[in-house]
């Protein structure tokens, strides 16, 4: 799949957001004033940055509120609801803190809630494609669920815990890059199947449907960026998992210990997320012979 | 909305014929000519006489090689177009509810005006059946020409999708595949016709025909006549004198 930078900043920055605001609903760090406006507004500045650039992806961006009417059947509608809800359920909770008021504390779990329903239902949206048999597995809902408590747990100053989910997270990504790599084959669709002229002997691409490059090729049968996939698999444990738990752990606790191990955490976060989609392997791949 | 609606008594779709199909792109031609002037916005193209040219299709024709186990290879043209599946995932996935599939006939079909061009139901269709149009921003697919199969205007004839109209061979059929004594359905029960990838549980309408068994080619020495020399005149009468002796 085309790892379309829109995407993966929407994923990470609003995976990390709804981490943090859901860690500040559930009371994670006792702030007011300045520190809670600095907080929360990370919280809610993370998600919002996000969700705008995940518009930038749109063909049509000024029909997006049409998004928001098919809630019983798409994932990525329910996406959108979920978002929204969180972000205004939490609008009170964080108002509280930052003008010294007793933040409802109901709200604030309510909130927090919906934030790892938000997370899920974003996760959901790629698990759910049986055309991509590397996201449709159980690792694909976990990785983003560790990833935002892991940022989450971070930003609010959760030191011991977030250096827990973080060596937890870098052992998900070990899982994931693992076996995912089975999961094309697991599944079973091969170019015999696709065509099914696997029933009368082998299959190979003898002329190309087309000489030109078309959307199929450039979104789904994006192969060149694999290269390196190795080496980045390498840089995104190290700097979303070890490394980051490393710095929480021996570093004197202070904002900037949390500022740096937050860096590093996000850029192996960007990694991890490039390689979730240059990896992915659509089956629509099988008919012009790549993967 | 994107629900799909409980499985319709008449399923609308093509049936294409491996056997018979020569590979020559009509169909592809037909259809963008056709879908470019009708339902929705043109198929546009990009850098149509550059270097690079691009363009939304809504039929492709592939080429295989297929080798079996014994005999010769066979070249094998295989016309890929939206298979109308009876659980179409790309339905589902739609945020918007402009990607649907028609209760009464089956058809699925896009509401460009509510489509947002998030492409998630072409990631969501394993037969890369969706491609967004560069210009419009909207997803575009096989419509199995609905602003034709019912349009009184045109003669009865022309009432067929473009590309079984003008292909060739006859390797396109058109009919309802819902109904068991449909010229379609026969065909597809007399040929074994079969779905495209079933393990992706899509029940796709369209079926396609395999071709059929070849027999063993008959040993042809194309050179033998010229080398088989009869020789005539002088040669010929000396020839006659030295079988003699």
């Amino acid at each position: 799949m085309h790892p379309a930078p829109s995407v993966i900043v929407f994923t990470v920055l609003s995976g990390a957001g709804f981490g943090l605001l859901a860690f500040l609903g559930l009371g994670a760090v006792a702030v007011t004033g300045w520190a809670a406006l600095l907080l929360w507004g990370l919280g809610y500045a993370l998600a919002g940055i996000g969700l705008l650039a995940s518009a930038f992806h749109l063909g049509n961006p000024q029909r997006a509120l049409r998004a928001f009417t098919q809630w019983r059947t798409s994932w990525l509608s329910r996406e959108a609801w979920a978002a929204v809800v969180s972000l205004a359920l939490l609008a009170p909770v964080a108002l509280a803190a930052v003008f010294g008021a007793e933040p409802p504390a109901a709200l604030g779990v309510l909130g927090a809630l919906s934030c790892l329903v938000t997370i899920a239902a974003t996760s959901m949206i790629y698990t759910q494609l049986k055309t991509i048999p590397r996201w449709n597995f159980w690792t694909t809902p976990a990785l983003f669920m560790g990833f935002a408590l892991a940022a989450g747990a971070m930003l609010s100053g959760r030191a011991v815990l977030a250096a827990l989910l973080c060596l937890a997270l870098g052992l998900l990504l070990v899982a994931a890059f693992r076996l995912g790599d089975g999961r094309f084959a697991a599944v079973g669709a091969s170019l015999g199947s696709a065509t099914g002229l696997g029933a009368v002997g082998s299959v190979r691409q003898f002329a190309p449907a087309h000489t030109g490059s078309n959307y199929l090729l450039r979104e789904m049968i994006h192969d060149v960026g694999r290269k390196h996939a190795a080496r980045l698999r390498m840089i995104a444990v190290v700097a979303a998992g070890l490394l980051p738990a490393v710095i929480l752990l021996v570093l004197p606790a202070s904002v900037a210990t949390v500022a740096l191990a937050a860096l590093v955490h996000l850029a192996g976060a960007f990694a991890a997320r490039w390689l979730f989609f240059a990896e992915a392997e659509h089956v629509v791949g099988l008919y012009y012979g790549r993967r | 909305m994107t629900a799909l609606p409980p499985p319709s008594a008449k399923k609308l779709g093509l049936v294409i014929d491996l056997d018979t199909c020569v590979g020559c792109h009509a169909c592809v031609t037909a259809c963008k000519g056709w879908n470019d002037q009708g339902y929705g916005v043109p198929l546009s193209d990009q850098n149509a006489y550059g270097s690079e040219p691009s363009g939304t299709f809504l039929n492709r024709v592939h080429s295989y090689e297929v080798q079996p186990e014994q005999g010769p290879a066979q070249i094998i043209n295989f016309p890929r177009s939206c298979l109308h599946c009876e659980n179409a995932p790309c339905v589902t996935v739609c945020p918007t509810g402009a990607s649907y599939k028609r209760a009464e006939d089956g058809i699925v079909l896009v509401n460009e005006d509510a489509c947002i061009g998030c492409g998630l139901c072409a990631w969501a269709c394993p037969y890369g059946a969706r491609e967004l149009d560069q210009a419009a921003g909207v997803m575009k697919k096989c419509t199995l020409c609905v602003d034709r199969i019912y349009n009184e205007n045109l003669p009865e004839e022309d009432r067929q999708p473009a590309c079984v109209r003008t292909c060739p061979t006859g390797a396109r059929h058109f009919g309802d595949l819902g109904d068991p004594g449909s010229a379609v359905s026969k065909l597809v029960a007399e040929r074994g016709g079969y779905d495209l990838m079933p393990e992706m549980e899509t029940k796709p309408v369209n079926k396609y025909l395999p071709p059929r068994p070849k027999g063993k080619a008959e040993e042809i020495d194309v050179l033998a006549p010229l080398l088989d020399v009869k020789a005539t005149g002088f040669a010929g009468w000396l020839d006659r004198i030295l079988e003699k002796l």
